[in-house]
C-alpha cells in the first residue's frame, strides 16, 4: 500500500486547532498506529495516552471522525473517510494538551455516585453466598466489566447539556453496586444517583450503549435505577 | 423543591401523566375522526358535550394530565437548553401548571355547562 492518509490531529488546549499530517497507509493499521507514527516520525511534541495497545485498558480513547473510540481497536480501514482521518481528544472533558484530557471530573462523578463497594462483614465472618444467576447478580454482572475509559461519557449529549450530570459510567457502576446484596450502603447510593443530576436526567439517547467497547448497556442500568428510585421515592423511603 | 426525592417524584408523575396522555390523545383523535364524518358544526358538538358527565370527566382529566406533564417537561428543557437553575425552572413550571389547569378547566366547563 503506497497511499497516504491525510490526518488532522488536534493540537493545543481547548483553544487549539487541527494540524495536518501525511501518514503512509498500511494493512491492518489502527488509528493508534497512526498517532504513534505521527509522534515518532513527524511531531515529537504530540501528547497522547495509550497503554496496553491491545484493547484492554481503555487509555487510548479519542474522538475519531467525530465518534469516541478506542484507537488501538479501531482499524483505519473501518473509519477512514476517503483518505481522511480527524483525531481529536474525547469530548465533554477539559483538554490538557493535544489528545490528552483531564479525566479527574469523570472520576469525581464516579465517587459522587458512590461507585465503590462498602462491606459490612469482616474476615472472621463466613463467605457471602451469592447465587450467580440470581436476578440481582445477573444485573450487576451485565455492567461489571467497565474499565472507566470514558467513551460513554464523551458520547453522552446529556453530559454536554448538564455539567452536573453524573454520566453513564458512574451510573452504571452505581447500578452494579445497588444490585450487590453484600453492599451495606445500597439506599444511600440510590439517593446519590437519583434526581436531575443523576439517573433521572437520562433521556435514553443511547450513544453510551452503542459505543461502549465492552458492550455494556448503561441505559439498561440507568432505567433500572430510575425504576428503583421512583418506587422508593413514592414510598417515601428515598 | 430541589431534594432528590422530590425530583424523583416529579419524574414519576411525568411518566404517569405521559401514559394517561398517550391513551387520551388516541381516544380524542379517534373520536374526532369518527365524529366529523359527514361534517360537524359547532352546534352539533355542543349538543353532545353539554350536560355530559362522561365528557366532563374525560376532558377534565385530560387537562389535569397536561397541567402535570407539560410544565415538568418544559422545566427540564429549560435546564438543559437555556441553562436555567432547577429552582427557576421549577418555579416557572409551577406557574405554568396553574395557568394550564385554570385555562383548560375553564374551556372544558364552557362546553359542558
Amino acid at each position: 500500500m503506497s497511499d497516504n492518509l491525510r490526518v488532522k490531529v488536534w493540537r493545543g488546549g481547548a483553544d487549539g486547532g487541527f494540524s495536518n499530517y501525511e501518514v503512509p497507509r498500511q494493512a491492518s493499521q489502527t488509528v493508534l498506529d497512526v498517532v504513534t507514527y505521527i509522534q515518532r516520525r513527524l511531531e515529537p511534541s504530540l501528547s497522547y495516552r495509550f497503554s496496553c495497545r491491545v484493547g484492554m485498558c481503555g487509555s487510548c480513547a479519542m474522538t475519531v471522525n467525530g465518534v469516541a473510540r478506542w484507537t488501538c481497536r479501531t482499524h483505519v480501514s473501518r473509519v477512514v473517510d476517503g483518505d481522511s482521518l480527524e483525531i481529536a481528544p474525547l469530548s465533554n472533558l477539559p483538554v490538557i494538551k493535544d489528545l490528552a484530557t483531564d479525566m479527574s471530573g469523570f472520576f469525581d462523578k464516579w465517587a459522587r455516585a458512590k461507585g465503590r463497594f462498602r462491606g459490612s462483614t469482616t474476615r472472621h465472618d463466613g463467605f457471602a453466598r451469592i447465587e450467580p444467576d440470581s436476578p440481582e447478580r445477573a444485573a450487576a454482572n451485565a455492567g461489571i466489566e467497565c474499565i472507566g475509559c470514558a467513551v460513554c461519557y464523551a458520547s453522552c449529549d446529556v453530559v454536554a447539556w448538564r455539567p452536573d450530570y453524573l454520566g453513564p459510567a458512574a451510573l452504571n457502576r452505581a447500578w452494579t453496586l445497588v444490585n450487590d446484596v453484600r453492599d451495606a450502603e445500597r439506599l444511600e447510593r440510590l439517593r446519590a444517583v437519583a434526581g436531575d443530576a443523576g439517573c433521572h436526567a437520562c433521556h435514553t439517547l443511547g450513544s453510551c450503549s452503542e459505543r461502549c467497547p465492552k458492550a455494556i448497556e448503561p441505559t439498561a442500568g440507568i432505567s433500572g435505577l430510575k425504576r428503583m428510585a421512583a418506587r422508593r421515592a413514592m414510598r417515601g423511603e428515598l | 423543591m430541589s431534594s432528590v426525592a422530590a425530583q424523583a417524584r416529579l419524574w414519576y408523575w411525568q411518566r404517569i401523566s405521559a401514559m394517561v396522555l398517550a391513551l387520551f390523545v388516541v381516544v380524542h383523535l379517534a373520536t374526532i375522526a369518527w365524529a366529523v364524518r359527514g361534517g360537524l358544526s359547532g352546534a352539533e358538538i355542543l349538543a353532545r358535550t353539554q350536560g355530559s358527565w362522561l365528557l366532563a370527566a374525560f376532558y377534565g382529566a385530560f387537562v389535569i394530565a397536561c397541567a402535570v406533564h407539560v410544565p415538568i417537561g418544559l422545566a427540564r428543557i429549560a435546564e438543559e437548553w437555556l441553562g436555567w437553575s432547577g429552582r427557576l425552572a421549577n418555579a416557572v413550571a409551577a406557574a405554568l401548571a396553574l395557568a394550564l389547569a385554570v385555562l383548560g378547566l375553564r374551556a372544558v366547563y364552557a362546553v359542558i355547562a
